[in-house]
């Protein structure tokens, strides 16, 4: 990871008011990178719920009517695909579970409720957010493929109406598990205060860092947290 | 079509009754296959009455012509040549929508309106609403919508709803030189049916049947099949049903589950916050080291 002067250059100058510079924790290329993600992530949320169910069909209005919504959705689902998998390539180091990160998920509920802290050995991610990596590199995989095997008229016709059918009850099964893991990574980001500036300024405060990465901040610092 | 003057069974993708003021007889359309010379007169018929011109194709090398449906031809002669019992069987079927009473094509539909079902039975597409995602398609048990090339619409037969709707018959029956064609209510084309087997037993045909599949909850197209115990060999599945799939995907109870739990979510997270209040981000380092130096990993 590449340091620099940049991120530490004017500590005051961001607001936070301490002497102490703050650490760099996504570079500009990712955080760019996760908002065009999410960016996608939410025009294909609104687009794929009008499909889902009814009630949500006055989403097509916000994508010029039914038709249009129908096209956009694919293309937007390969846009996301192709900014999630070059993104997640260069995370997935990071991400490997180890022993301390399966503690971390069984007491999962306990760290929602503020009754467990992130164990001195947590890298730059938590278990959570381990899992949660892993999982959308998984789902994403699958709403790509089902949602080829669907997508009219270009290659749909090319497989039977039943394939055409698990592909689809699939499809709304893993975009089921994407919105519940995205709503706990939104809201994990929310809550966790400190997390919204590191991925729109690239920023953490040392303490911040103490507190949730220990094993993330010795690295950057080279002092025990 | 708007829907103040028809008489409307249910609608896709809309969880409101539909507008049904009036009940309609319902109908149904008899295909005698044993009568049909398979002159294609009513192929003609439905090409001339909606105005439809397919393209012109190539020879096969067999008589059905075009090769399949699509958006230009609704109904459609296929020709089979079956050995049925030892004997060599040229086999005739007018091809087409088969308006089911529970309809995969309508039970498919995301768009709100492009599939209705008239109290009368028809099944009708209302392209108007059509988004052209070919669900349809993969919901019909008998392969029948077809998407149009040009405008990504779905088409099939509409057994002329326009004409049913003010009195008439359709176009394919009106047309049908040999009467293998009948149009009238539901009942009396059974009824008519029950007699052409009579007949049909009476020549040596004991294995006539009616093909008025019931895993659809029965079709309004009904046909008389000589060889009834085989309706595959007229390229008819033999045993039509929505499957299971399809109820899963589709299924109300499901899909409702799943936005609820989806709501669910955001209001967790709304709670959440109320009842235990955010990981607030902790000082700096206690010591304030002046400038510490940074060690690369």
């Amino acid at each position: 990871m590449a340091t620099t002067e940049k991120d530490l250059r004017t500590p005051a100058a961001v607001g936070h008011g301490e002497e102490q510079p703050l650490l760099r924790r996504y570079p500009e290329w990712e955080r760019l990178v996760h908002w065009g993600v999410a960016i996608a992530y939410i025009f294909l949320f609104l687009s794929g719920l009008a499909l889902f169910h009814p009630f949500f069909f006055w989403t097509a209005a916000l994508f010029g009517g039914g038709p249009l919504l129908r096209i956009l959705h694919p293309f937007l689902g390969v846009t996301l695909a192709l900014l999630f998998y070059p993104y997640a390539a260069q995370l997935w180091r990071d991400n490997l579970m180890t022993p301390t990160d399966w503690r971390w998920t069984r007491h999962a509920f306990d760290y929602m409720n503020k009754r467990y802290e992130n164990p001195p050995d947590t890298g730059k991610y938590n278990g959570g957010q381990k899992l949660m990596y892993w999982s959308m590199v998984a789902v994403i995989a699958v709403l790509v493929t089902t949602g080829v095997l669907i997508w009219q008229p270009y290659f749909a016709p090319a497989f039977s109406a039943t394939t055409r059918k698990a592909a689809a009850v699939l499809h709304a099964i893993s975009a089921f598990i994407m919105f519940v893991g995205i709503g706990i990574h939104v809201y994990a980001g929310f809550w966790t205060k400190g997390s919204f500036r590191a991925m729109t300024r690239g920023t953490v405060t040392r303490g911040w860092a103490r507190l949730h990465y220990p094993g993330w901040y010795r690295q950057m610092t080279g002092k025990e947290p | 079509m708007a829907l103040q003057s028809l008489d409307v069974q249910r609608r896709s993708a809309t969880s409101t009754a539909s507008p049904q003021a009036r009940k309609t007889l319902e109908v149904a359309k008899l295909i005698d296959v044993s009568r049909c010379i398979g002159c294609k007169a009513c192929q003609s018929a439905c090409m001339e009455w909606n105005d439809l011109r397919d393209e012109v194709g190539v020879n096969e090398g067999f008589y059905t012509n075009p090769k399949d449906l699509s958006d230009q031809s609704w109904t459609l002669m296929r020709f089979y040549e079956e050995n049925i019992e030892g004997s060599l069987q040229w086999l005739i079927l007018k091809d087409g929508c088969l308006h089911c009473t529970e309809p995969g094509c309508l039970k498919a539909c995301p768009a709100p309106g492009a599939i209705v079902q008239f109290t009368n039975g028809l099944v009708d597409f209302h392209q108007e609403n059509c988004i052209g995602c070919g669900y349809c398609i993969s919901g019909c048990p008998f392969n029948i919508p077809r998407l149009s090339k040009h405008d990504n619409k779905a088409y099939k037969c509409t057994l002329c709803s326009d004409r049913v709707s003010v009195g008439l018959e359709p176009a394919c029956i009106k047309t049908c030189p040999t009467q293998a064609l009948s149009f009238g209510s539901k009942e009396d084309m059974l009824a008519q049916a029950e007699h052409r087997l009579d007949d049909l037993r009476e020549r040596g045909f004991t294995k006539a049947a009616v093909y008025d599949p019931q895993g659809v909850g029965g079709t309004h197209v009904v046909f008389v099949l000589p060889h009834g115990d085989q309706p595959e060999k007229y390229g008819l599945p033999k045993d039509p049903h929505l499957g299971p799939l399809l109820s899963v995907w589709r299924s109300w109870v499901s899909r409702s589950l799943g936005v609820f739990t989806m709501f669910a979510v955001v209001v967790a997270g709304v709670f959440h916050y109320m009842k235990v209040g955010p990981l607030e981000e902790p000082k700096d380092d206690p010591p304030a080291p002046p400038s510490p130096p940074r060690k690369e990993a």
